[in-house]
């Protein structure tokens, strides 16, 4: 699915979160929206989720050629994945992946027995199989990220959105998990945008990086052209590049 | 580094004896206060012996008193959980001018005089306004009868399930039913199968306590009861009147069963302390909480 966004405005009380902002990402493209904190792209994520209220003050959010900028997160179907996962912790890893399945209502929800299948395949697919009955508090951070990537996929989205995914891991997972998203992304076709205001992060993983700052774009583009031509003064700062590739702004 | 040692200096690093004095201390100002007069009750109510004790239940208006507390509990509970998680609900997941004051006047019945609770009623349903005017035309009786009762009680009960509430879900923030929306759940189906698994200790809680202040109100009913017997008398209003009486040993035998209450109420308070987010002193540690926790909101 093609996303687009066009536009878009938002005001938090007094300033605003988001100017003017446009975005497009394509069929299985891997986009990260990479800024410092504060700098809106969060605020934009949950926007594209539907999950941001108030409604944005002006622009527009396209799912293909549908305009969902008022629809619900419930009509949006996007998977989304939570910066410290926001797992139901009642219930146990497989009641968190069946969730999305169990409250459809009667006529689209699949067979018990079909759900159990969809469990343990997405089990796998996460690597982590055999974890069925465990609670939340009982699995590690990387675990727990995996976990909250199945029950986001159990749905079967067409996309997928992570906020800050490995932000609350420590260096040795990060490195791990990052390698394994990245193959993950292209082994299920997804269009997956994610969060970070880590840059090599941002530049290892993505296709293209667009770069927020104080609710503006600074700069779209693949890592290449980005680090070959940093758009302004903000961009060369933010991304540590050498005096002399700055660009003259 | 010696300042640093200084700073970190609380209470616990008293010297031993300081530290012993004051807990013994505390013990014994709980002690006369609060326990003394618990047992004192108990030994009232079985001074002129358990028969004495017994046949006071066997009284009718007694019983009927009984039957009325147990009648506006079993009202005026249900529609303050009701209340109490519709205010919690509204004040922690929308952002609305007012917010922070709504918070506080929910809190107003504890401390405004649970009288004055009781007069507003009898203000607002008395034949001389226009409302009482129009409802006693039609026969319908709110004052001096049970629908006053249970209105009392709301009022004096009101902030103890929301009381609990706000704290608990605004610590809790609202990502896990972000979370389910996005998974496809609908407002019921969130509520049920993840707000209210998740604050059902807290609900719990404010539920007994707000049980307990029910049961035990006396202020607020008082005004608005009439006091008439075998009609409108509650067991803390029973037990004034035989007091008043000279009916001491029935009047402390009553009292007992109202103490047994209190004790059971405060047998279970101690159990769901057991869960880290009730325990008192609440507020600092919820501060602390949250800001490391720091909820989904759109900080960035």
């Amino acid at each position: 699915m093609n996303i687009r966004v066009q536009n878009i405005s938002k005001n938090f009380e007094r300033f605003p979160a988001l100017n003017d902002v446009s975005v497009e990402v394509r069929q299985g493209d891997l986009l990260a929206l990479l800024g410092p904190s504060g700098s809106g792209k969060t605020t934009l994520l949950r926007i594209i989720a539907g999950l941001e209220f108030p409604h944005p003050n002006d622009g527009k959010v396209l799912f293909d050629d549908k305009d969902v900028t008022w629809s619900s997160a419930y009509e949006r179907r996007a998977g989304f994945v939570f910066q410290h996962y926001a797992l139901f912790n009642h219930l146990t890893v497989a009641e968190n992946i069946a969730f999305g399945l169990r409250v459809r209502p009667r006529k689209t929800r699949p067979p018990e027995s079909e759900i159990q299948k969809r469990i343990t395949v997405l089990l796998e697919m996460v690597q982590l199989p055999g974890l069925e009955k465990r609670f939340p508090a009982q699995l590690s951070g990387g675990q727990r990220q995996r976990i909250a990537l199945a029950r986001a996929l159990a749905v079967e989205p067409k996309i997928l959105l992570l906020d800050e995914p490995f932000g609350a891991l420590d260096a040795k997972v990060r490195k791990d998990l990052r390698k394994w998203l990245r193959k993950f992304h292209d082994q299920t076709g997804l269009t997956t945008i994610f969060v970070t205001h880590d840059q090599e992060e941002a530049f290892e993983l993505a296709d293209h990086v667009t770069i927020l700052h104080q609710g503006k774009i600074q700069q779209s583009g693949t890592p290449k052209e980005i680090l070959a031509r940093p758009a302004n003064a903000f961009v060369t700062d933010f991304l540590d590049l050498p005096n002399s590739k700055k660009a003259s702004s | 580094m010696s300042s640093f040692t200084l700073a970190a200096r609380t209470p616990n690093h008293d010297p031993k004896p300081v530290a012993y004095t004051l807990t013994v201390l505390a013990f014994a100002a709980v002690g006369l206060i609060l326990v003394l007069p618990l047992v004192a009750v108990f030994a009232e109510a079985f001074s002129k012996g358990i028969g004495v004790f017994l046949h006071t239940f066997t009284d009718s208006s007694i019983q009927h008193s009984i039957a009325m507390t147990l009648k506006v509990a079993a009202l005026a509970v249900p529609l303050n959980t009701i209340f109490g998680l519709a205010a919690a609900w509204s004040v922690t997941r929308f952002t609305f001018p007012g917010r922070r004051f709504l918070i506080s006047l929910i809190e107003l019945p504890l401390w405004v005089s649970p009288v004055i609770g009781g007069l507003i009623y009898t203000l607002i349903f008395g034949i001389q306004m226009p409302l009482g005017a129009w409802l006693d035309e039609r026969n319908i009786q709110i004052i001096f009868a049970y629908p006053g009762l249970v209105l009392a009680t709301v009022f004096v009960t009101f902030p103890f399930v929301a009381r609990v509430l706000i704290p608990l879900m605004e610590q809790q923030g609202q990502a896990e039913e972000e979370a389910a929306v996005s998974l496809g759940a609908r407002g019921w189906q969130v509520f049920w199968r993840v707000t209210l698994p998740r604050i059902r200790i807290g609900l719990l809680y404010g539920v007994v306590l707000c049980n307990a202040r029910a049961m035990g109100e006396f202020g607020a009913v008082s005004v608005v009861s009439g006091v008439i017997r075998n009609k409108t008398v509650t067991i803390p209003l029973q037990i004034e009147i035989l007091h008043a009486e000279y009916h001491f040993a029935e009047a402390f035998a009553l009292a007992s069963l109202l103490s047994v209450l209190g004790i059971i109420t405060l047998v279970l308070k101690l159990y769901l302390e057991r869960e880290p987010v009730l325990r008192p002193p609440l507020a600092p540690a919820w501060e602390d909480r949250r800001r490391q926790r720091d909820p989904a909101q759109p900080t960035s």
